[in-house]
C-alpha cells in the first residue's frame, strides 16, 4: 500500500531526518520526496510505500502526528487513492 | 507523482475547508424480520440489524484514518416499520422504535432511520398504528428516525395523511417539549420519498433494495464557496463551471469511499448522494455561498435563481464522478443547520414563504424549521400540503421538517445540538387554513403533459 505524507509548517534544521528516522523505525520505505518553500512555508510531500510496515496504518499516522506536534508541523499520511481520484479523470 | 498544487489543495479542503463525508449508511432489509409475536419480532429485529451492522463503524473508522477524511455519521436505514410489523396485529408498535434505538447504541452508529410508513395513496391499520405511535416512540428513544409519504407524482396526495402528520408533530413536540421538541427533529414528511437516500431523518431501506447495501452522502458547502470567493464578478457560466469541478472532486472523494466501505463490510454498494449538507460551523454553509454569488442576504430577490444554478451544476459536476447516484442528490437548506441561513432567518431577510418558493429548485423541501409553539396542527398539515403540492406537480423529492417548539415564540431559538444546530422561531401566517384540512381525501394525481 502506497501513501503520502504531507508536512506543512516552520522551516527548521532536521525536519526530514527527523521524518525519516521515524518512518526507518516502522519499516516504511520513502518512494519520492519533493520539498520547496511555500507562502514562507516549509512543505514536503512525500511518497512511501508501506506494504513492510511492521505497525497498523493507524499506529504509523499516529506517531507522525504527534513528532509534527512536537517540532510545530502538521504531518499527514494519507493512502494516495484520495488524491488520485480528487484530482485525475 | 501527483502534483504538489493539487496534492496540497484536498489537504486545505479537509483541513480548512470542511471537506467531509457526511454519512456512510448501511441499507438493511427487515422484511425476514416479521413475527405475529411482536417481541419475536423485536428480537430479530435487534439481532439482524446487530449482525449486519456490527463493523460498520469500525471499518468506518478505519477509512477516515488511511483517507485522511472525516466520516461524520455512520448510520442504518431499515425496512419501513410499518411493513414488518403488520403482521403483529393491534399493538405497540413503539416496541420495534426501542429494538432499533437498542441496535443502534449497539452498533454504535449516530442514527437509524426506518421508523416509516408510506402512505402516499392509503393508509393500512398497520400504517396507521405506525403514525400514531411517533410521538411515543420519538420521545422513548435517542437515535431513531421517522418519515412518512404522504404523495407522489404517481399517487397524488393523501389528504386524510397530511392532516394526521399536522397533528402527530405537535403531539411529537408536546412528547419532547422537556427537550424543545427535538423529536420534531427526528421526524420527515415527505412527497416523492426515494428508497436509497442515506440522509437522516428520512433515510429508509426501500423494498426494491437488495438485502443490504452501503449508501454514502457527501458534504462540501464550504469547498464550494472558498472557490466562489475568487470569482467576484464573473459571469453565472464561469461560476456553474467552477460549482460543477469543485462538486466533481468532492464526489469522487465520496465514490473512493463508498467503494472502501463495500469491500471492507463485503455489502454491495448502492448510492452516491451528491449533496452539499452544510453544518452549523461557520465556513460550511450553503446561505454564505449564495451570498457569495452577490445577494446582501440569503433569502432576499434572487435567491432562488442562484440556488437553481448551485443545485443544478452540483449535480452536473458530481455525475461524472459516481458510477451510481441516488438518494436525494442537491443542495440541503436545513435552516437551523446551516449558520448562514440562521443570520438570514434572524434578520428577517430569509421567510418560511421565501425556503418554500427555494425548494422549487433545490433538494429537499422544507428542513428544520422551527416555528410558533402555538401553531395550530392545520396550518402544519397546510405547510406538509403545500410542499408535498411542489413534490408532486414537479416530479422530485420534496419534504417537510418542521419543530413547533413548545412555549416558544417569534423572536425565540432553541438549541438542538450537535449537527441539528439552533433554530430562531419563524413566523407563520396567522389566517387559518382548517376548513382546507378537513376535507380530507386525496389530491388527484397531475397530468404529465401540457407542462406549463
Amino acid at each position: 500500500m502506497n501513501a503520502l505524507i504531507t508536512v506543512v509548517g516552520n522551516d527548521r534544521v532536521g525536519i526530514i531526518a527527523a521524518i525519516c528516522v521515524k518512518l526507518a523505525e516502522y519499516n516504511v520505505n520513502v518512494l519520492d520526496l519533493s520539498q520547496t518553500i511555500l507562502h514562507n512555508n516549509f512543505t514536503m510531500i512525500m511518497a512511501v510505500d508501506l506494504s513492510k510496515a511492521n505497525k497498523p496504518f493507524a499506529e504509523i499516522a499516529e506517531a507522525l502526528r504527534v513528532l509534527g506536534e512536537g517540532m510545530e508541523l502538521s504531518i499527514h499520511m494519507q493512502r494516495e487513492e484520495i488524491f488520485d481520484a480528487m484530482h485525475t479523470i | 507523482m501527483l502534483n504538489q498544487k493539487d496534492i496540497l489543495s484536498t489537504i486545505e479542503m479537509i483541513e480548512q475547508q470542511h471537506l467531509d463525508i457526511r454519512t456512510v449508511t448501511m441499507g438493511i432489509s427487515l422484511l425476514s424480520c416479521c413475527d405475529e409475536d411482536i417481541e419475536k419480532a423485536c428480537q430479530k429485529v435487534y439481532d439482524k440489524i446487530c449482525r449486519s451492522a456490527q463493523n460498520l463503524v469500525a471499518k468506518a473508522k478505519e477509512i477516515e484514518v488511511e483517507f485522511g477524511i472525516p466520516i461524520v455519521n455512520k448510520r442504518i436505514s431499515v425496512t419501513p416499520i410499518a411493513l414488518v410489523a403488520a403482521a403483529c396485529g393491534d399493538t405497540d408498535y413503539s416496541l420495534f422504535a426501542h429494538a432499533l434505538d437498542k441496535a443502534a447504541k449497539t452498533c454504535g452508529v449516530d442514527f437509524i432511520g426506518g421508523y416509516s410508513a408510506l402512505v402516499q395513496k392509503g393508509m393500512s391499520d398497520a400504517d396507521k398504528r405506525l403514525i400514531t405511535s411517533i410521538p411515543k416512540a420519538l420521545s422513548e428513544t435517542d437515535l431513531v428516525c421517522s418519515s412518512i409519504n404522504v404523495g407522489s407524482s404517481k399517487t397524488g396526495i393523501n389528504m386524510d395523511a397530511v392532516e394526521l402528520m399536522g397533528r402527530i408533530i405537535k403531539q411529537t413536540a408536546e412528547a419532547t417539549a422537556d427537550r424543545e421538541g427535538i423529536g420534531c427533529a427526528k421526524l420527515v414528511v415527505f412527497c416523492n420519498a426515494v428508497e436509497d437516500n442515506p440522509f437522516m431523518a428520512g433515510a429508509f431501506h426501500g423494498v426494491g433494495e437488495p438485502e443490504k447495501v452501503i449508501n454514502v452522502g457527501v458534504s462540501g458547502p464550504g469547498v464550494v464557496h472558498h472557490v466562489l470567493k475568487d470569482m467576484k464578478g464573473r459571469p453565472f457560466d464561469e461560476i456553474a463551471e467552477t460549482i460543477k469541478k469543485t462538486a466533481f472532486r468532492v464526489t469522487r472523494v465520496g465514490q473512493l469511499v463508498a467503494q472502501e466501505a463495500s469491500r471492507r463490510l463485503d455489502t454491495p454498494f448502492g448510492i452516491v448522494d451528491l449533496s452539499l449538507a452544510p453544518t452549523p460551523a461557520v465556513g460550511d454553509s450553503v446561505a454564505r455561498i449564495l451570498e457569495e454569488m452577490g445577494l446582501e442576504t440569503c433569502g432576499t430577490h434572487g435567491t432562488t435563481a442562484a440556488l437553481a444554478l448551485l443545485n443544478d451544476a452540483v449535480k452536473k459536476g458530481g455525475i461524472m464522478a459516481s458510477s451510481s447516484v441516488g438518494g436525494l442528490s442537491g443542495a440541503f437548506i436545513p435552516v437551523s443547520e446551516d449558520e448562514g441561513m440562521i443570520a438570514a432567518a434572524n434578520c428577517g431577510t430569509l421567510t418560511i414563504d421565501k425556503l418554500e418558493a427555494m425548494t422549487c429548485v433545490c433538494s429537499v423541501g422544507l428542513d428544520m424549521i422551527a416555528v410558533p409553539g402555538d401553531t395550530s396542527a392545520e396550518t402544519i398539515s397546510a405547510i406538509i400540503a403545500d410542499e408535498a403540492a411542489i413534490g408532486m406537480i414537479n416530479t422530485k423529492t420534496t419534504a417537510v421538517r418542521v419543530i413547533p417548539a413548545p412555549g416558544k415564540k417569534v423572536g425565540d431559538t432553541i438549541e438542538l445540538g450537535g449537527l441539528l444546530g439552533t433554530a430562531p422561531i419563524m413566523p407563520v401566517h396567522p389566517e387559518s387554513s382548517a376548513d382546507f384540512i378537513h376535507r380530507g381525501g386525496r389530491i388527484p394525481a397531475p397530468i404529465h403533459s401540457l407542462k406549463n
